[in-house]
């Protein structure tokens, strides 16, 4: 009973923070289907999807379209860091080195040794607190991906433009950049990642608390016991617990997770495939 | 002009020397006439009445007086009144003009017809001069011109008056006649006056005519002298001895004006043939083919005015049948010769040479008795019928298909979806290429032959008939003008359009289809082409990308290094700015043909991408393992979890039995009331 509507629910994720995952995922499944389709335009499967998005120039504007939702899902999430800043932590040292910070520090190190030794039989699980070493990891991909990713996307868009500044030839660095970086992206989202937060046994099939925000409180104190015995220490527990959502919304969430992670294990057959048999 | 005529003149005048007795002086008349301006009057009009003297001192009549041809002017005054008679030329040439005045010329004068030709009309007056000297308007050369001022078509002779012959000047000038003295410049050869004489001229149905039926034989054997012997054949036999009022004169055959253009009246012979052949049930003794020929087969064809025998040779009319002396098959090389020795070394003339029963002759494509020009709609020669006359044999499954050990296959009916298929055979369009254009229609050659239309060394003259243009600028590209400087094979015309196959150049399939085209020489650059974005692109089937042709100018390809190469320094930012429109030198730089696989060449791509790579598979391997260490233990954790709900479950149950009380609060220290979302979104 993972997720028992009836229980208790603590609530972990911000209802922006929500919305920038889902937009960050249509907006990512559209940029991987699009991109993958040219980046392995020799398979059979490239031009399945061309076709499927209405022709390789329609495939394009999805692309760009994705993009930009991608830029400005970048945006919203650093106008926000900056507006917490100012709000909760008051200086970027605060955020940047209090306990809930997003960078690593001395006890992701201690944790991810703690992990290991847990992982061999040598030692207890880490006490996780509020984000673990490998969600960090999982932040910082996307934000040097959208960095790598973005600026060199923005050089392809634009050649005319860029080619101002830079020689010709960078825009053929700027292809291979974009392209084995979206690789690496997409590839790690859908294999890592997915097994970090959905696949491994004690979420499985699927972790719904970046859609719903909430997860059983039960469920809590065994996955972050460091961030529980923190908050009720300090008594700020019950400022996070909330109603669960009714089944309806559950359903309708589940149907997404779902399709997207469908389409998420499609992509990465589909690059095996093209790697391994098509590779040229 | 008769040389007696002339002592006698010139004896006269020394006469009259002698005595001293001369009336006038011909200075005298000259100290007037030798005026350009003088005018004076005849019937009321004014003329000029100027008499040249050098022209008159170099002509025949040089020595002759003035007043001897101007006879009424003999011891009058001087200056004279106006109004002369017309010069006296029958006083000396008397006999002739006897004969002129009987001649239709003559008969038209008496009769008052202002056209009538009067014989300074023909001569000239004071300057006439002997029809042997070239300058004579009567000389031999020059007397189809004369006779033709009032003789050709649109003269006021020819529309007013009856004339029973049309086009003589033209006629005669295309016959051997006419070829023989106007082109060839020989005086020997007749001219008008030969048949018609120069004075006598009459109407063919005047007996004493020189072209009277009972007279063309003598006048034709003038020149053609012993002509019977060689027309022995022809003449002698039945015709001869029975019907000797139907004898046939020269002209009979050999039409005047036309005379080799043969006419040979179809009423002689082809209705002799025709007695049997009319026949339909008529079949051949030997074989039994049927040998019926319908009338109106023939009189609707190109050939309706050749006669049975000019195909059919070697009949004898002497005889009762006289096919029984045929042993040749028709041979339509004795009047079409040029086309027949193409024919001849053609593919399909080689055949029919071994005797190979597929060889097509001229029959199984132009037809027999029905034959039709090329142009006649009805002709299975005619352009939009050619595909289907072909096709007979070239079709998949004919006997030429099945012959055929090369690659073209379906090529009936690839041809009819091509460009050039559908120009013809859609839009109706009879320029279109159709098969003879390229192959030619008698000089079919396979491509190995040298001499074929379709042989590779041929092939851009063979298209360039119809694109010219792009011929001449594929003349000048690498691909022709490094003819013997490289032993590669070179792409012609079909290389890269195909031969049936071909298709718009701006058809979606021939766009995607044309790096395969170039790819098949430049493997390497065309493999690296698709590892760059416009080559991706591309073969997703977007057509709206830099291709080959794009860049590198499709007929008017040159070497980059080529001042005029489309990627020459000069040209190469142009070229760019066809798509993209802000480039700039530096955009130039963009390595289209670029691959991280080659080190050596482009080192920064290599090294970026395996950088990249690196990077790729080192976190794959790190999560990889973190994964694969971890499942073990998440594994464990959740059998732990579901095997603590399932006794929580039992628990539950037992107590339920025990006491129906809802049980459970599933105990955080802080139960929740309503909380409502706390974050700010």
């Amino acid at each position: 009973m993972a997720h028992d509507p009836k229980g208790v629910h603590f609530e972990r994720f911000t209802r922006l923070n929500r919305t920038l995952h889902i937009v960050m995922i249509v907006s990512f499944l559209s940029l991987a289907l699009t991109g993958m389709t040219l980046k392995f335009s020799y398979t059979g499967w490239a031009r399945f999807l061309a076709r499927f998005f209405g022709g390789f120039e329609s495939a394009g504007y999805v692309h760009r379209l994705a993009a930009v939702l991608m830029i400005v899902t970048f945006a919203t999430h650093v106008t926000d860091l900056v507006r917490r800043k100012n709000r909760e932590y008051g200086s970027w040292r605060a955020l940047i080195f209090g306990p809930d910070t997003m960078l690593f520090n001395g006890k992701d190190l201690k944790e991810f040794i703690g992990s290991i030794k847990w992982f061999l039989g040598k030692g207890p699980r880490p006490r996780y607190g509020r984000w673990t070493y490998w969600e960090k990891f999982d932040y910082f991909a996307v934000f040097w991906g959208m960095l790598v990713i973005g600026s060199t996307g923005l050089m392809l868009w634009f050649p005319e433009l860029f080619t101002r500044i830079v020689p010709g030839w960078f825009i053929n660095v700027a292809t291979i950049i974009h392209s084995d970086e979206a690789l690496l992206a997409v590839g790690f989202i859908f294999t890592v990642h997915f097994f970090n937060t959905h696949l491994r046994p004690e979420k499985f099939p699927m972790d719904l608390v970046i859609f719903t925000g909430r997860m059983p409180l039960e469920e809590f104190k065994a996955d972050k016991p460091g961030e529980y015995e923190e908050l009720v220490k300090r008594g700020e527990l019950e400022k996070h617990l909330v109603e669960p959502y009714p089944p309806i919304v559950l359903r309708a969430i589940r149907a997404f997770g779902y399709t997207a992670l469908t389409i998420g294990f499609l992509i990465v057959l589909w690059i095996i495939y093209a790697m391994l048999f098509a590779y040229r | 002009m008769r040389p007696n005529r002339i002592l006698f003149a010139l004896a006269f005048a020394a006469v009259l020397v002698a005595a001293g007795v001369r009336a006038q002086e011909n200075s005298e008349c000259l100290d007037c006439h030798e005026d350009r301006e003088l005018t004076g009057k005849r019937n009321g009009r004014t003329i000029s009445v100027f008499v040249d003297a050098a022209k008159l001192r170099s002509s025949i009549h040089a020595s002759v007086d003035c007043v001897q041809c101007h006879a009424d002017l003999e011891g009058k005054e001087l200056p004279h009144e106006d109004d002369l008679k017309p010069a006296a030329c029958g006083s000396c040439h008397d006999d002739i003009e006897a004969l002129h005045a009987k001649s239709l010329h003559g008969v038209a004068i008496a009769r008052g017809d202002p056209l009538a030709p009067r014989c300074q009309d023909c001569h000239g007056s004071h300057e006439v001069v002997g029809a042997k000297n070239a300058r004579s308007p009567v000389a031999p050369l020059r007397v189809p011109f004369l006779c033709g001022k009032c003789h050709q078509e649109g003269a006021p002779v020819q529309r007013q008056r009856t004339i029973h012959q049309d086009n003589i000047l033209e006629n005669f000038s295309e016959s051997i006649h006419g070829e023989g003295l106007l082109k060839k410049g020989l005086i020997v050869a007749p001219n008008c006056a030969s048949c018609h004489t120069a004075h006598s001229i009459l109407r063919h149905t005047d007996p004493a005519s020189s072209i009277a039926r009972a007279n063309i034989a003598k006048t034709c054997t003038q020149c053609h002298a012993e002509i019977e012997s060689v027309h022995r054949k022809v003449i002698k036999g039945e015709l001869w001895e029975k019907e000797v009022h139907r004898l046939p004169a020269c002209v009979d055959c050999h039409q005047p004006h036309k005379v080799r253009k043969v006419f040979y009246d179809q009423g002689m012979a082809d209705k002799d043939c025709m007695r049997c052949h009319a026949d339909a049930a008529l079949k051949a003794s030997a074989g039994g083919r049927s040998l019926a020929v319908r009338p109106d087969d023939l009189s609707h064809s190109r050939h309706a005015k050749v006669s049975c025998s000019q195909c059919h040779t070697g009949v004898s009319l002497s005889r009762v049948r006289a096919c029984e002396t045929i042993v040749q098959s028709v041979d339509c090389a004795s009047c079409h010769a040029e086309v027949g020795q193409e024919y001849q070394a053609s593919m399909h003339g080689l055949l029919t040479a071994k005797k190979d029963a597929n060889g097509p002759t001229c029959k199984e494509c132009h037809g027999t008795h029905a034959i039709l020009g090329k142009t006649d709609r009805g002709s299975a020669t005619f352009p939009t019928n050619v595909p289907r006359l072909c096709a007979s044999c070239h079709r998949e499954g004919e006997k030429a298909a099945k012959r055929y050990k090369g690659t073209q296959h379906d090529i009936i009916e690839h041809y009819t979806e091509s460009i050039h298929g559908k120009g013809l055979m859609k839009s109706g369009l009879t320029v279109t290429a159709m098969c003879t254009n390229c192959h030619t229609a008698h000089s079919v050659l396979p491509k190995k032959d040298p001499a074929s239309s379709v042989n590779p060394k041929n092939i851009p003259g063979t298209c360039g008939r119809c694109h010219y243009g792009i011929e001449e600028q594929y003349e000048k590209s690498v691909h022709a003008t490094l003819v013997g400087k490289t032993k590669k094979e070179l792409p012609v015309c079909n290389d890269c359009h195909s031969a049936h196959t071909i298709r718009r150049a701006d058809d979606t399939g021939f766009k995607l289809d044309i790096m395969t085209k170039c790819g098949r020489c430049h493997e390497k650059i065309t493999e690296s082409y698709f590892d760059t974005y416009h080559g991706k692109v591309s073969q997703l089937g977007y057509t709206k990308t830099a291709k080959c042709y794009d860049c590198h100018g499709s007929h008017d390809i040159l070497p980059a290094d080529d001042p005029k190469s489309h990627l020459s320094r000069e040209n190469v930012l142009k070229t760019c700015q066809k798509c993209h429109k802000g480039a700039t030198r530096r955009f130039a730089g963009y390595l289209t043909h670029a691959t991280h696989h080659d080190p050596k060449k482009y080192p920064f791509l290599f090294y970026t991408f395996w950088g990249m790579t690196s990077l790729l598979i080192g976190t794959f391997i790190v999560g990889g393992l973190h994964t694969v260490l971890w499942f073990p233990r998440a594994l464990q954790l959740r059998r732990e979890r579901d095997k603590a709900e399932r006794e929580a479950e039992a628990a539950a149950e037992v107590e339920g039995e025990a006491a129906t009380e809802p049980p459970e609060n599933p105990g955080p220290p802080d139960t929740p009331e309503g909380k409502g979302e706390a974050d700010g979104a």
